[in-house]
């Protein structure tokens, strides 16, 4: 299954080839022109159906991309310190385990027993600064052999299946790659598709914006595992999306407001072949969708996202029929894209 | 001009939501202009050619922005009140005891839940919109989440000063409509764009200034003033002519263009100020940054209250801003 191995894999901003690396051989035989481009995003080209009508540009994008830490010092003794790559909440991090570097060497984030915490530290959140991580090492020289400065790490966290739902680090944006990578093994659509698989999303949207610039889209999607909160509450808030409840439209984030036609578009779309979909709360996040559409001349475009709860630490959890639905509505919408692209 | 500059700050226009700002410019424009054309963020480009050839003709963007700052919609509870957040900068103190307009017509009153103390910080998740309805249902036939207000306010001609919602950009519209029913010759090619969603992020000036690529460009925006009672101490005011910016924090004026406005200005007997600000930037900021950059600069209509419902600009000011902008155009622009 290609979400496991893609959740499995690592790819922390700036080093995503090993999820690069199965989304291309997940895909390549389906594709007409595949491309890796300077910063490192896969551009694949999927030729619309005959002799097509349709001249416009689809571009799909998902981020390959996740939340991680760097190794940014040995210390003496040979603990390492390091720093978070991307968003993530301090308080997910102690004593998870995790892998650093090419080599995957296990190693966990320390944390003094709760027998010796005094009672002000049972109250405290320990900054990330105070943390590190703890390889086995006797001393420097021996870490050396195994990490070294400048080296990822990622969550030490394998996927699995919990029946209805799935379980996995890197959702955000895996899900999104995968649903990618079934709609470019399905088609051809009445226009030509560019599935873009971004780099560097979690470190500021860096991978969209020159690929949008080398694309040059008319149209744009942008698929995403993102935020939901639908835990019990005291009060009556919105829980942003609901696990179970559809594809997640986004109308408004804090990096684009959709174009309002292709919001309709999917909602046309959700309701013409009886898919369910949500709003997702707005005002909430960002995507790529902040880049593409601010490229060149501007692009209309508009994210959906199959909702994940717990994003940004070391297991989030979705539902396997979002992850369809998604697939299937993004696909229905995909056969009739030339009707928004007049 | 008062009645254009009413039409244009009553009209509804959140960011994203421009159509019926753009509906109002496009019908007052068409007749002034060569070229019409919207592009794909919604940015309306309206091109007036030379009139006369010269060689020191140049290829000129202006800009004013359409979209206002407004609510959308989060949530909708079980008794039928609508959470919000904000488009663009929403002081939420100004929200207290004021109404928003739906897209649909539908008004809502903001509302606050109990505060624990008179001292205790308004924050925009203690209000709630108030769309008098009497459950979720109901209200979902009304408004749903992702739908954007904007506040609910007539414009008042105080005499010498004007009073409005959205004064901020509306004001810089009218200015750019205005300076085209005056704009007898030019040698420039002047592309008149009115921008969409800048109070979120400059975001249509980025796009049309990609499309238009000029050699010069010009915002008309609105700026703050230090004149009130205990202001924050600024040396603009209104009733002292348009403000020629020098910088703010996004970006620092051409200075060879800011030296030619302020001769113009001395030139053309238009009195001006110039200005400094300390918060906040407009489009002039994405258009100097596009493709290898572009000189720019701003003329600011000095504005009180800006981000209120009751935004307050001096008359003679918006006349002196469409003055120094007419001169400027029918000039060569050498800096």
């Amino acid at each position: 299954m290609l979400l496991e191995q893609l959740s499995n894999a690592a790819g922390v901003s700036g080093n995503e080839a090993p999820v690069r690396d199965a989304i291309l051989a997940y895909v390549r035989d389906y594709v007409d022109v595949t491309q890796v481009d300077s910063l490192g995003n896969l551009i694949c080209l999927k030729r619309a159906a005959g002799a097509p009508e349709c001249q416009r540009k689809v571009m799909i994008a998902a981020h390959m991309d996740e939340v991680g830490i760097m190794v940014v010092h040995i210390e003496g003794n040979g603990f390492l310190r390091f720093r978070p790559v991307g968003g993530i909440d301090p308080r997910v991090l102690l004593s998870k385990a995790v892998l650093i570097g090419e080599k995957m060497v296990p190693g966990v984030i320390g944390q003094k027993a709760i027998h010796l915490l005094k009672e002000h530290e049972r109250k405290q959140v320990v900054s990330v600064d105070q943390m590190f991580i703890d390889i086995g090492a006797k001393d420097k020289a021996d870490a050396e052999q195994a990490v070294k400065v400048g080296d990822y790490g990622v969550f030490a966290t394998r996927f699995a299946s919990l029946g209805p739902t799935m379980k996995g680090k890197a959702l955000d944006d895996r899900a999104g790659c995968a649903v990618l990578a079934e709609l470019l093994r399905g088609g051809p659509y009445p226009c030509d598709v560019y599935g873009v698989f971004t780099v560097q999303e979690e470190v500021g949207l860096r991978g969209a914006q020159v690929a949008a610039y080398a694309v040059k889209p008319d149209v744009a999607f942008v698929v995403e595992g993102t935020v939901c909160d639908d835990s019990p509450k005291k009060t009556d808030v919105s829980p942003t999306t609901r696990l179970g409840a559809g594809s997640a439209i986004s109308i408004a984030d804090r990096s684009a407001i959709a174009d309002r036609r292709l919001v309709q578009f999917l909602v046309d779309t959700a309701n013409r072949v009886g898919l369910p979909y949500q709003f997702k709360q707005p005002l909430i996040g960002g995507t790529d969708a902040g880049r593409i559409h601010l490229s060149r001349e501007g692009v209309p475009t508009v994210a959906l996202a199959v909702p994940c709860r717990y994003i940004h630490s070391p297991v989030s959890l979705m539902s396997q029929a979002d992850f369809d639905n998604t697939v299937a509505l993004m696909k229905a919408a995909l056969s009739r894209v030339d009707e928004v692209v007049k | 001009m008062k009645d254009l500059i009413k039409q244009l700050t009553e009209v509804w226009g959140p960011s994203g939501q421009e159509g019926a700002v753009r509906g109002l410019i496009t019908a007052a424009v068409k007749p002034l202009v060569d070229d019409l054309r919207t592009d794909a963020m919604g940015n309306l480009i309206a091109v007036k050619r030379p009139t006369v050839e010269s060689a020191s003709g140049r290829r000129i963007m202006l800009a004013a922005h359409m979209d206002e700052i407004g609510v959308i919609v989060t949530h909708v509870d079980a008794n039928g009140f609508l959470r919000f957040s904000s488009i663009g900068g929403v002081n939420p103190l100004t929200l207290l005891g004021g109404r928003v307009a739906f897209g649909n017509g539908v008004r809502g009153v903001i509302g606050i839940e109990k505060r624990e103390s008179p001292a205790e910080e308004v924050k925009l998740e203690k209000l709630f919109i108030d769309v008098g309805a009497t459950d979720k249902e109901r209200a979902e036939r009304l408004v749903t989440v992702g739908d954007v207000g904007s506040f609910d306010r007539q414009f008042a001609d105080l005499g010498d000063r004007l009073v409005a919602k959205a004064m901020d950009d509306r004001v810089g519209c009218a200015v750019l409509v205005q300076t085209l029913r005056e704009l007898r010759s030019t040698s420039h090619e002047v592309s008149f764009v009115f921008t969409v969603q800048e109070e979120v992020g400059l975001r249509g000036a980025t796009t049309s200034a990609y499309g238009v690529n000029p050699d010069i460009a010009i915002a008309v925006d609105v700026t703050a003033t230090g004149d009130t009672p205990e202001a924050r101490t600024m040396a603009v005011g209104i009733g002292k002519g348009p403000a020629i910016k020098v910088k703010d924090r996004g970006m620092l004026a051409h200075s060879g263009l800011k030296n030619l406005l302020v001769r113009m200005a001395k030139d053309s007997g238009i009195p001006y100020q110039l200005e400094v600000l300390e918060f906040g930037s407009t489009d002039a900021m994405a258009m100097q940054m596009t493709r290898e950059g572009i000189p720019a600069g701003v003329i600011s209509v000095p504005t009180r209250y800006v981000h209120t419902p009751s935004e307050m600009v001096d008359y003679a000011d918006v006349l002196g801003a469409v003055r120094l902008l007419v001169a400027t155009l029918s000039a060569p622009m050498e800096f």
